[in-house]
Formats: C-alpha cells, sequence, structure tokens
C-alpha cells in the first residue's frame, strides 16, 4: 500500500508541472496585462513598463516560467501583481482555510444525512418512506448550487431571518490550519452555504448508497447470514454495510472534485472569502502568478483527494489489490 | 398470459411465452413501468418540442425592451403604447391579451421574462446535446481504440486519462472561456483562429462553450468504454469473428460497438445534468453566451442582485432549471434501471 501510494504521489509531480505549465501560458496568452489601468484611466507607457521589469514580465515566457518554478520549489507562490502589501502566500493563507472548511464541512453533511437516508430507503424497500427518500434524493441532484443558494437565502434569510444570508463566520488563521471555532458565529454563518452544496452531495450518496445495499441485500450470503439466526441489525451492520458503501466510493473521486467546484460558485453567491471567489475576482485583473498558483492549490487537492479514494477503496473492498 | 391460456382451457405447454422479446423490448417495458422516468422523458421531450416552436409560443422576442415596464411582477398588466405592441408577435391574434400581461414578469431591461425562459430552453438543450454528443464521440473512440489495441497506445492514452482527471475541470474551462471571448473581442480574424471565432460569433457564443465542455468531458467516457471494451474483447463470439479472418475494423463496427453503445449511452444521458449546471455556472459568472441571447444561468446572474425585492427574477430561470436537470435524472436513472437485468421486476 505505501509502495502505491508513493508511486501515485512520484507520478503526480509530472502532471503537476504540466498543469502549471498550461495554467501560466493560457493566462499569459489573455489580452491586455495586469497594468493596463490605473483606476479608471490607463497606465501611461514607460510606467507600465517600469512595472513589468520589476515584477520579471518583460522576459521570455519560458524564463518567467522557469523563475516561477524556482520560486515554487523554495515554497514562494509568486508575488501579488496589483497589491503591494500581499504576494500570493498570504492571499492562499486567507482563502484556502476557509475553502477547506467549506469543502469538507459539506462533504461531511453530505455523507451524514446521505448514508443513513441510503440505508432507510433500502431496508425499507418499495414502502412509502423509499419512495418519499428516493423522490426527494433526485429532487437534491437536480436542484443546482445555483438555484438553491439563492433560494435558501430568501427563505432562510429574508423571509424568516433566522441565518446571516453572507461572508463566512470567522476568519483565519485557524487551529491546525483548518479546524473551525466552535463559536454560534461561525456555526450561523456555515449553515446556509453548507446546505447549498451538501444537499446535492447527500443526495447522490443516498442514491447510491440505497442501490448498493438493494444489491447486496440479494447476495447470497446475506441469505446465510439471515438463515443463521442473526438479528437483522447484525446482519445489515456487520456483513451488508461495508460492502454496500463500496459504489460511493467509486464516486467519491468525482464527488470531491464536485465540492471544489461547487464552492466556487456558493462562495460568489454568498460573497465568502474563499479561493474560488479570489480566483474568478482575480482573473480580470490579470493576476498571473495567483491565477496559475490557485489552480495548482487546487489541483494537489484534487490528486490527494483521488489517492485517498483510492486507498478507502481498497480498505472497503480486500479484494482490490494495487501492487 | 399463461393464465388467460390456462383459464380458456388451451393446452398447458403454452406455458411457455411464445412470443421473443429483444432486450430492446424487454428494457422498454421496464422504463414504461417506471412511471417518474416516463414523466421525466416526456418532459424533456416536451422541452425540446418548445425549444423548436419558441417563437410560436411567446408573446415577445428575447431581446424586445421595454424599460419603463422593467422588473414588473408577474401577471401584472400595463398599458402598452401602439408601437410596442406591433413588437408583440402575438398582436393582432386571439392571444392579444397576452401583449398586456406579463406572464413571468420583466426583468430589469422590461424583457419579458416567460418569453426568454423559453428562449433559454434552446442554450440548455443544445449544450445537453451537443455536449454529450462530442463527449460520447471522443470517449468512445479513444476508448475503443485504447481498449482493443492495448499495449502501448493503451497505456498513452490512459497516461492522458488519469492526467486529466488532476486538472481542475472549472477553473480551467473558466480561463478557457475567458481566452476565447478575450480573443473574439480583439476582432481576430485570420487563420483557424478567425475562422473559429466568426462560427463562435454566429452561434452566439455556444461553439466555445460546446468545444471547452466537450473536451473536459470525454475522459469518464473514455474509461467507461475502455472498460467495455476489455470486457467483451474476450468472449467468444469475439474469438469466432477474428478466427474466420474478419477484419479488425469489422470486429469493432459490427460486433464490438453494437454492444457496448448501450450502457455508453446511458451513462452519457446521465452525464447531461452536469452539463446544463456548467453551462449555467458559466452564464452566472459571465463567460457562456454572449448577451442578449438569454441563458437560464445568466438570468439567475441578473436577476441575483434584486433577490430581495423581486425574487421572480432568480425563481423563474431557477425553476426552469431544475426541471430540465429533474426530468434528465429521472429519465437516465429509468434507462439504466431499464437496461439492468438485475433490477428486473424492482422498482
Amino acid at each position: 500500500m505505501t509502495k502505491f501510494i508513493i508511486r501515485r504521489i512520484l507520478v503526480a509531480i509530472p502532471v503537476m508541472f504540466a498543469i502549471a505549465l498550461a495554467t501560466f501560458l493560457l493566462v499569459q496568452a489573455l489580452p491586455g496585462g495586469p497594468f493596463d489601468t490605473v483606476g479608471q484611466k490607463a497606465m501611461p507607457e514607460h510606467i507600465r513598463e517600469l512595472l513589468e521589469r520589476r515584477y520579471g514580465l518583460d522576459q521570455p515566457i519560458y524564463v518567467q516560467f522557469f523563475n516561477y518554478l524556482g520560486n515554487l520549489l523554495q515554497g514562494d507562490l509568486g508575488p501579488m501583481l496589483r497589491s503591494s502589501t500581499d504576494d500570493v502566500n498570504d492571499i492562499v493563507a486567507q482563502t484556502f482555510p476557509v475553502s477547506i472548511q467549506l469543502g469538507l464541512l459539506s462533504i461531511l453533511l453530505g455523507f451524514i444525512i446521505g448514508i443513513p437516508t441510503g440505508i432507510l430507503a433500502a431496508l425499507k424497500h418499495n414502502s412509502v418512506v423509499d419512495s418519499a427518500a428516493t423522490l426527494i434524493a433526485v429532487l437534491g441532484v437536480s436542484i443546482p448550487n445555483l438555484v438553491l443558494g439563492p433560494l435558501l437565502i430568501l427563505i432562510f434569510g429574508v423571509w424568516l431571518g433566522w441565518l446571516p444570508i453572507a461572508f463566512w463566520g470567522a476568519d483565519p488563521p485557524f487551529t491546525l490550519y483548518f479546524l473551525p471555532p466552535l463559536t454560534s458565529q461561525f456555526w450561523t454563518h456555515a449553515v446556509l452555504p453548507v446546505f447549498a452544496i451538501g444537499t446535492g452531495i447527500s443526495a447522490g450518496v443516498s442514491r447510491l448508497t440505497r442501490a448498493g445495499l438493494l444489491e447486496v441485500l440479494a447476495e447470497d450470503y446475506i441469505r446465510t447470514a439471515r438463515s443463521k439466526g442473526l438479528r437483522e441489525r447484525a446482519v445489515v451492520s456487520v456483513h451488508a454495510l461495508k460492502n454496500s458503501l463500496i459504489p460511493v466510493a467509486t464516486v467519491m473521486g468525482p464527488l470531491f472534485a464536485g465540492a471544489v467546484t461547487g464552492s466556487l460558485i456558493v462562495e460568489q453567491i454568498f460573497a465568502i472569502n474563499g479561493m474560488g471567489r479570489r480566483y474568478i475576482q482575480s482573473i480580470g485583473s490579470r493576476e498571473y502568478f495567483l491565477l496559475t498558483s490557485l489552480t495548482l492549490v487546487y489541483s494537489v487537492v484534487l490528486i490527494i483527494g483521488n489517492i485517498a479514494v483510492d486507498v478507502m477503496y481498497a480498505w472497503l473492498d480486500p479484494r482490490i489489490r494495487y501492487d | 398470459m399463461t393464465a388467460q391460456a390456462a383459464a380458456k382451457g388451451k393446452p398447458v405447454d403454452l406455458l411457455v411465452d411464445s412470443k421473443s422479446r429483444s432486450p430492446f423490448e424487454n428494457a422498454w417495458r421496464e422504463f414504461r413501468r417506471n412511471r417518474l422516468a416516463v414523466v421525466g422523458a416526456a418532459i424533456v421531450i416536451l422541452t425540446v418540442i418548445v425549444a423548436f416552436i419558441a417563437p410560436l409560443i411567446t408573446p415577445y422576442n428575447f431581446y424586445t425592451q421595454n424599460t419603463r415596464e422593467n422588473r414588473a411582477k408577474p401577471m401584472t398588466g400595463y398599458n402598452i403604447s401602439e408601437t410596442h405592441a406591433e413588437l408583440c408577435t402575438w398582436y393582432g391574434t386571439p392571444l392579444e391579451w397576452g401583449c398586456t400581461v406579463y406572464l413571468a414578469g420583466s426583468d430589469a431591461l422590461g424583457r419579458d421574462l416567460y418569453s426568454r425562459m423559453i428562449f433559454g430552453t434552446r442554450v440548455s438543450l443544445a449544450v445537453a446535446f451537443v455536449g454529450s454528443t462530442v463527449a460520447l464521440v471522443v470517449g468512445i473512440i479513444l476508448g475503443t481504440i485504447s481498449g482493443y489495441f492495448g499495449g502501448r497506445v493503451d497505456n498513452l492514452i490512459m497516461r492522458l486519462v488519469d492526467f486529466l482527471y488532476a486538472i481542475p475541470l472549472l477553473p480551467i474551462i473558466i480561463l478557457m472561456q475567458v481566452y476565447f471571448q478575450a480573443l473574439a473581442r480583439q476582432g481576430v480574424r485570420e487563420g483557424i483562429a478567425g475562422v473559429l471565432i466568426q462560427m463562435n460569433q454566429s452561434m452566439g457564443g455556444l461553439l466555445f462553450l460546446f468545444i471547452a465542455i466537450g473536451i473536459l468531458n470525454w475522459i469518464g467516457m473514455a474509461r467507461l468504454a475502455r472498460g467495455q471494451v476489455l470486457s467483451y474483447k474476450h468472449k467468444e463470439f469475439i474469438e469466432a469473428a477474428e478466427s474466420v479472418g474478419s477484419s479488425q475494423s469489422r470486429i469493432i463496427f459490427k460486433h464490438l460497438l453494437p454492444n457496448i453503445f448501450g450502457p455508453l449511452l446511458i451513462a452519457e444521458t446521465l452525464a447531461i445534468p452536469a452539463y446544463i449546471f456548467t453551462e449555467a455556472i458559466l452564464s452566472f459568472i459571465g463567460l457562456g453566451v454572449n448577451p442578449p441571447i438569454p441563458s437560464w444561468g445568466s438570468m439567475i446572474n441578473d436577476g441575483y442582485a434584486g433577490l430581495r425585492s423581486n425574487p421572480h427574477l432568480v425563481l423563474v430561470p431557477g425553476l426552469a432549471l431544475t426541471f430540465l436537470t429533474l426530468a434528465f435524472n429521472f429519465m437516465g436513472d429509468g434507462l439504466r434501471d431499464a437496461f439492468d437485468p438485475k433490477m428486473r421486476g424492482r422498482i
């Protein structure tokens, strides 16, 4: 298993190099530069050249990329072109923990709601509970974040006034880099965005758990367990459950990616100061280094998520062996 | 059928169902039993019809502005001038009342929301069908090549797929869209880029959207196709075909593809809601189709600022989006359950 993980990490390095190169070239190819305007007016030509020289933007692209890589290996993600006080490391430190919290809480909510619902629907198969749960699950998957976000804001924020409608409840730095503080302000701010992303995830997880458990419960070894006289609860929890989660595990990779990209939109809607919002904002201002570094951070998150999913898949299904 | 045969006193060797059914007929029967799936399919077909006949069922065109009646609530009537009434396609017909009532309200520029919603089905359906077709075709081609020929080609393609799996899709799609749109704004006219940009502008900004969505979504389809080909490659009938001397292309096209096409089509149908979402998200950020062509995502974006006082600006396109994705989800689920032999007889 460790050899597998190490090999995956080693394979990921050229992948990240290629992603960095592609993104760097793509953002540099965008017409216009970061220093074209100052306020509403155009930047004077000689000052623009000075600024570009200061940040190394007048050099050939391969030299720029080489310098960027060199800095990257030393832990410096690059300078911010339009801000004189922060550089990219500061921006990442401000926004990344928030995005992690949002993503992890949504996935957690997805599993906390999704798995018990799926189990219940499967155990009470073909009953009213099952039909209701399936209907709610498909509904949850079908309502996009784009619609659910404003809807939740409207119902709970504007009409009922129970929950705040914007911003995240706490600012970095957090303990252990991403653990949330246990204040009521944090949780009231966190409810709506997490629900906006989490309900979609929980709907998908619930459907898969139900389908997996139904398939497992029809297997012969479950019949053996029952005929041995085991209580139904023991049959389900000891024998059926772990195997029924395998379809869920296969979809965890895309699920993870979905949580990451879903948070992009929810951050826009709820004005949360996370990585996605910064990303979209800095496209217009042509923040070359910020964009490349954030894309790299996203892909690191995706790669780690994929590796974790494969490890968990191997744990769930002992027949799988990665050599 | 057998009970009827027994009741009529017919001989009992009719216990075997004498009508032979093809797998498609079996699947169609299963599909019909699933009411939700039938409803979903009906809604999808209805939406396609609506997209085609959109000019007939809408009082206004999607770009007709009436800035004095902006942000009207749904079902509010108003007095319109003669000149403005002539812009209404129902003017002079028995449906003329439709020109004086905003069925779903109007947006910030006074454009009829109901008409924009109907015309928005065109964009969403175009993305759904064209995007999924591109992903299906590219994925099947690469997956079949990879699975059938194996060896180095397989390795290469699978490396490419693994590489693409690590790419964060949405940020890259956003960057690509910005790049294409910036090129278009510059008015580039020479070379391949110029031709593409011309085509894109004539399609209202849809072409690059298709390219972006199709390029980055064929991966799942390729993996599926490869898996299917691998599982069929060692079956006896393929071996028989090879031993009779069938050429490789004959084996692929006549034996492999018809067998693997079914599950792939179903998987692609299940992925269509994701394409609709992606287009809505891109339009929400402002990187989708060019205005004034209505897309539900851009309508939500326009209406979002007035959420408190005019929720209908967001709810009308939002509900439309939800219904379409719901329909595709039901239909896709029903198709998958109908073709899955293990689910036969179980809902």
